[in-house]
């Protein structure tokens, strides 16, 4: 079984390029493009060189002792929250700048869930002194207020979406047309593993540095490279592409990947794509969608703004249907739950995203001599609010 | 014959066309507006058929689609209101729309009930040429469904050669790169792009959307394809008058003088 991209831009029946003519000659031009770019040994060398010294890289993997006694297995967290900008996001911003200076492009649009992909994008845009237009659902806007104030203090313009549930779908709608109406100067930093052929082998090539490092790591602390599993939360799914990538071709390594099911999956309000949705083309790939029987997207809902969209890159739908990867969900409760768990028991405040996660621990058996990790995959500064009146309440 | 293959046999110049989103601005209003454009001499209408995320289209067209489908407007209905069509007016029918509606209605299933209705073309902007060629190129042949393809001022030579081949009907012409609807004026089009395409002598006939508002717009667009596409400046008139009727009675006036 192949898990990696074809030449058709396809992972088994799921991805494609399903874009209206206005975009074919921007994605076309990445399609030929994007290999021999990114595989280049100027390119390598200042992507290797951004990640040491600007990222931080590589992200620790911390034996998490307290909570590996609590579930009575040994639990290691990738600590990605511990990045510049504060989680996995700016692997990808990073690797498309480069790109998007190479393609000569002068101007960056990029959409944003929780805000943590529009700052990561502002914030290689102010690196490389290039203009950032961020959209961003008006919804999301209000609740991640922090990091709106971030993206405009690096420069960013930040444009608030009115249309549909206003959030991470819409702002993507609206990031799509920005660029069907620039054609010629603007490169699109797409923030997960979604959209049209090459985004989501580009977006995962970028962060396949965390797997990378993970069997690096582990090797190093425990003298084998693999674990008995991996567990990280999938909205579109880029940290869990990411965390994946090299244990993909591994079977004895377990993949978890966990969906935010909201207020329960067999509620309305959900964003559990995976486990509640059918195959479709949204965003210009074919894959799982949240949908009506007339084809019309439903809105998703989940307590993390970072998780709240109706598909998931094609990727984890062909992990999914060819089953090599196991996907779970649990609940916003279930979440802040196990969230305070990690907070309280190591120290370490989760976004809520990879609490997700983590929640996900207490849905699994495990062995005590099972080596289990957990892609910690941003920090839970942005989710303070959301904290607070979950504990005051 | 393919009505629409018959219209443009017959007229080369001047041909108007309208789209308009069904279901909007009321949900039954599909017959009755599609009835007034032949009375007031559109050669051609395109049925928009709302997608809750047109990617492709601007604010006035993601309003129409909004409003329509919480209407109750769908695929299904649709045909369904299009049963008896054919009985009373005999303009050529294109459906226009997002991909996803039609694969979860079914593509062949889609095809064969235009065939039955007597539908002659879809426009389906996020079906591009490689999936359509490979998959449905067949399906859509095999029931008189001409595909309209479109073609933008980025659109590479080669390419526009490849559509041209893969086209029947007519090649919709992008005016600018743009969403639906943006309200370019007419000396801002790309008249260089519009005047390459005439030359490049290709088989089918070209229509020019996108941004097409006024008269002036009309007769531009005109100068350079066999006619024009008019959308979002369409939808927005249907309420100047009191009855929609007497609306696009105006409005088609309007741009035809």
């Amino acid at each position: 079984m192949n898990y990696n991209i074809n030449e058709k831009g396809y992972y088994g029946e799921f991805g494609g390029a399903w874009i209206p003519e206005m975009m074919f000659t921007n994605i076309n031009e990445l399609k030929t493009k994007y290999l021999d770019i990114i595989e280049s040994e100027t390119f390598k060398n200042e992507f290797d060189c951004l990640m040491k010294n600007y990222v931080g890289r590589p992200s620790p993997l911390y034996y998490a002792s307290r909570i590996s006694e609590h579930y009575g297995s040994k639990i290691y967290l990738k600590r990605e929250d511990l990045n510049h900008t504060g989680s996995h996001k700016i692997n990808n911003t990073i690797g498309q700048i480069l790109l998007a200076h190479k393609l000569g492009k002068t101007r960056i649009i990029a959409e944003t869930g929780a805000g943590q992909h529009g700052v990561a994008t502002a914030t290689v845009c102010a690196l490389k002194g290039i203009k950032c237009i961020v959209y961003m659902g008006a919804l999301d806007v209000s609740r991640q207020a922090p990091n709106v104030n971030k993206m405009k203090m690096l420069g960013a313009e930040v444009i608030p979406v009115n249309s549909g549930n206003k959030t991470l779908k819409d702002a993507t709608n609206e990031a799509m047309r920005d660029w069907i109406n620039n054609p010629e100067d603007t490169h699109y930093i797409i923030g997960s593993v979604v959209g049209p052929h090459p985004y989501p082998d580009m977006v995962a090539r970028f962060q396949s540095v965390i797997s990378a490092e993970i069997k690096n790591q582990l090797k190093e602390q425990t003298g084998n490279e693999y674990p008995a599993r991996i567990l990280a939360c999938v909205g579109g799914g880029s940290n869990a592409a990411g965390a994946f990538y090299h244990f993909l071709d591994n079977k004895c390594v377990e993949l978890i990947g966990v969906e935010a099911a909201g207020k329960g999956v067999d509620t309305h309000e959900t964003a559990a794509t995976l486990t509640v949705g059918t195959p479709g083309v949204l965003h210009s790939s074919k894959t799982y969608l949240m949908q009506n029987n007339d084809g019309q997207i439903t809105e998703p809902y989940s307590i993390s703004a970072g998780l709240d969209y109706p598909g998931i890159g094609p990727m984890h739908a062909h992990l999914f249907k060819t089953e090599r990867a196991k996907y779970l969900t649990a609940t916003d409760e279930e979440v802040l739950q196990a969230a305070l768990l990690l907070t309280q028991k190591e120290g370490i405040i989760p976004a809520l995203e990879s609490a997700h996660a983590l929640a996900a621990l207490n849905k699994i058996k495990m062995n005590p001599d099972d080596v289990n990790i957990v892609n910690l995959s941003g920090s839970g500064n942005k989710d303070m609010a959301t904290y607070m009146n979950w504990l005051a309440y | 014959m393919n009505r629409i293959n018959k219209l443009f046999q017959d007229k080369k110049e001047n041909i108007l066309s309208i789209y308009f989103t069904a279901g909007f601005p009321n949900l039954n209003d599909t017959v009755k507006i599609i009835q007034a454009l032949e009375k007031n001499g559109v050669d051609l209408i395109e049925i928009g058929m709302p997608f809750s995320d047109p990617i492709a289209d601007g604010p006035t067209i993601q309003h129409t689609s909004e409003i329509a489908l919480k209407n109750g407007m769908s695929i299904k209905l649709l045909f369904e209101q299009l049963k008896e069509i054919r009985k009373t007016v005999n303009i050529p029918l294109i459906l226009m729309g997002y991909f996803n509606p039609v694969l979860q209605f079914g593509v062949e299933k889609f095809c064969k009930t235009c065939n039955n209705i007597g539908i002659d073309g879809a426009i389906l902007p996020d079906l591009p040429l490689n999936e359509f060629s490979e998959n449905y190129s067949e399906i859509f042949t095999q029931n008189n469904l001409n595909n309209i393809l479109l073609i933008t001022p980025q659109t590479p030579a080669a390419r526009i050669r490849q559509i041209d081949e893969a086209s029947k009907g007519f090649i919709y012409m992008v005016s600018s790169s743009s969403t639906t609807g943006a309200g370019k004026k007419a000396d801002d089009f790309q008249t260089e792009y519009f005047e390459n395409i005439r030359q490049m002598n290709l088989k089918n006939p070209r229509m020019i959307g996108f941004g097409i508002s006024d008269h002036a717009a009309f007769a531009n667009a005109c100068k350079y394809a066999g006619g024009a596409i008019i959308g979002s400046a369409f939808v927005k008139s249907l309420n100047v008058k009191s009855t929609i009727e007497e609306s696009i009675s105006y409005f088609i006036n309007q741009i035809l003088n």
